[in-house]
């Protein structure tokens, strides 16, 4: 049996339940599987199960540029790595609340602070993210640059 | 600040001195707060986590507060220690049993505690007794503020304050009750009460039991939504389904007492004498015993024994606590000896009477 989403073999047979005690059967090769197990939860289109290698999946590419970790990798543990992702997977986080609250923007508390007067935050969590990446790599100048940029930005 | 300190005490929120504590055991509300510019916990390296907790010792717990706060080091504490604040309720489990950085602070009442590098940076938490829901908020609400004036949070204006679990991201508060509800389960109506609050989606979960099963017939009420719904809009919801649950229990308690008075004096009796006179007792047996007991009190079948003393009896006599009151460690065989004589003694002291 060939694999739903692309032209492998099928080795992986999901059954999924629907609402209404309905079920789909899916047949798919080891990849495809993966991408449709962590894929957030959301209708079928038509056409989706196509021959064609859809842009659908969310893609690997998609790595947090602040603290590294990919859509994927958030699927698996259900935890987030940093405040920034929210901007990051932004589109991929969307249906998924939905799903968890039925609501998708805030209405409560804000902090009595301006957030503006917090930019800082944002590049400082960068910051730390390539201090950590300079010390693994024993760029101890470059290091040092890095820290002195995070406590000027600390204590401005 | 060393537990041992605790030991003799219960924190105020056990002491049954609050709004209907004859149901409602005590309410707490807990915020999810992260630092802006740090990874999340599951992300942030060992150093990182340790800045946080500088932060939080050398910043938070210096905040303006009603009472002292005490930093406690929870990665310097032995096993037993970590299980004794987790009967307090002070900590989670998985704070206790998580590694690297990570502290609580806790203020001398223990009304007020905040967890440090458990799944957030920070969860504020703060406990009453009986239901409280708008005192509770009102005290986390001031302590939220004036922590924000020393911990920058990350927040954005769509998604409100940012977690690293998307269920908690908005208000990033949890509302939980929690509740005695024996007369419901002796009148096999909880299940009917529980079907309905999963359709409001409220969460519903037994107290100090270990798996999914509630032990001695404690019940916790909290809310689910934190997105698209203010802290306010959420507290009055949970409000009203405790107000019903209340009803239904007290309804269900005059209603055992009228028909069946003599199964439940019987059945008081029984579970006092037990307490009395046991000499082997375990933790689950003694929470379904309590739990008569308490019932028995709070419908006029027990004299003589305070519900403080009910309440302190129930969390003295957790492995942790047990240990830590008698000064030394203890395996099971020797914590059941050491439950049942624990129990004898101080139920002695009250000297209570089944009517
Ligand atoms: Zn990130």
């Amino acid at each position: 049996m060939k694999c739903q989403k692309c032209t492998k073999a099928a080795t992986m047979h999901i059954t999924e339940v629907l609402p209404g005690d309905r079920f789909e059967e899916l047949h798919l090769c080891e990849d495809c599987a993966q991408k449709v197990l962590f894929e957030v939860p959301k209708p079928l289109k038509s056409g989706s199960v196509s021959g064609e290698e859809s842009d659908e999946f969310t893609p690997a590419k998609s790595a947090c540029s602040s603290c590294g970790i990919k859509f994927v990798e958030f699927r698996n543990s259900g935890r987030l790595g940093c405040p920034n992702d929210y901007t990051e997977f932004r589109d991929e986080l969307l249906p998924l609340l939905e799903n968890i609250h039925g609501e998708i923007r805030h209405a409560g508390k804000t902090p009595r602070r301006s957030p503006k007067a917090r930019a800082a935050n944002g590049e400082l969590l960068q910051l730390r993210k390539q201090l950590q990446v300079a010390v693994t790599r024993e760029a101890y100048e470059e290091a040092a640059r890095i820290r002195d940029r995070i406590r000027q930005l600390e204590t401005s | 600040m060393n537990p041992d300190n605790l030991v003799q005490t219960t924190g105020e929120w056990l002491r049954a001195t609050g709004p209907e504590s004859d149901v409602v055991v005590s309410t707490r509300i807990r915020l999810a707060r992260n630092h802006a510019a740090y990874p999340f916990t599951n992300r942030a390296s060992p150093h990182q986590k340790a800045e946080i907790e500088a932060i939080v010792r050398e910043k938070v717990a210096q905040v303006d507060s009603d009472r002292p706060l005490h930093f406690i080091n929870i990665s310097k504490l032995g096993q037993l220690d970590r299980q004794f604040l987790v009967e307090r309720q002070l900590i989670s489990r998985e704070l206790a049993n998580a590694e690297g950085p990570r502290a609580v602070v806790v203020d001398d009442r223990e009304a007020v505690s905040i967890m440090v590098n458990e799944e957030d940076h920070l969860r504020l938490q703060v406990m009453r007794s009986g239901l409280a829901l708008d005192e509770a908020w009102q005290d986390i609400d001031s302590v939220d503020d004036r922590i924000e004036q020393v911990f920058d949070y990350a927040f954005s204006d769509e998604f409100g304050y940012l977690t690293a679990c998307p269920t908690n991201v908005g208000t990033g508060m949890r509302a939980s009750v929690m509740l005695h509800l024996p007369a419901l389960v002796l009148t096999k109506q909880i299940e009917k009460v529980f079907r309905a609050l999963q359709k409001i989606n409220l969460v519903v979960r037994g107290l100090y039991g270990e798996g999914s099963r509630a032990s001695g017939d404690f019940y916790q009420i909290s809310n689910q939504v934190t997105l698209g719904k203010s802290e306010s809009a959420a507290l009055t919801e949970i409000r009203e389904v405790n107000r019903q649950i209340i009803e239904y229990e007290r309804q269900a308690r005059t209603l055992i007492i009228k028909e069946t008075r003599q199964a439940i004096q019987d059945r008081v009796a029984r579970a006092l004498g037990t307490l009395q006179s046991a000499t082997m007792m375990t933790s689950e047996e003694t929470m379904e015993l309590l739990s008569s007991v308490r019932l028995g009190v709070n419908v006029g079948l027990v004299t003589g024994l305070p519900i403080t003393l009910v309440n302190e009896l129930f969390l003295h006599t957790q492995p942790a606590h047990l240990q830590k009151l008698m000064g030394t460690q203890l395996d099971g065989e020797e914590r059941n000896a050491a439950r049942a004589r624990y129990l004898r003694t101080r139920l002695k002291e009250a000297g209570p009477n089944p009517n």
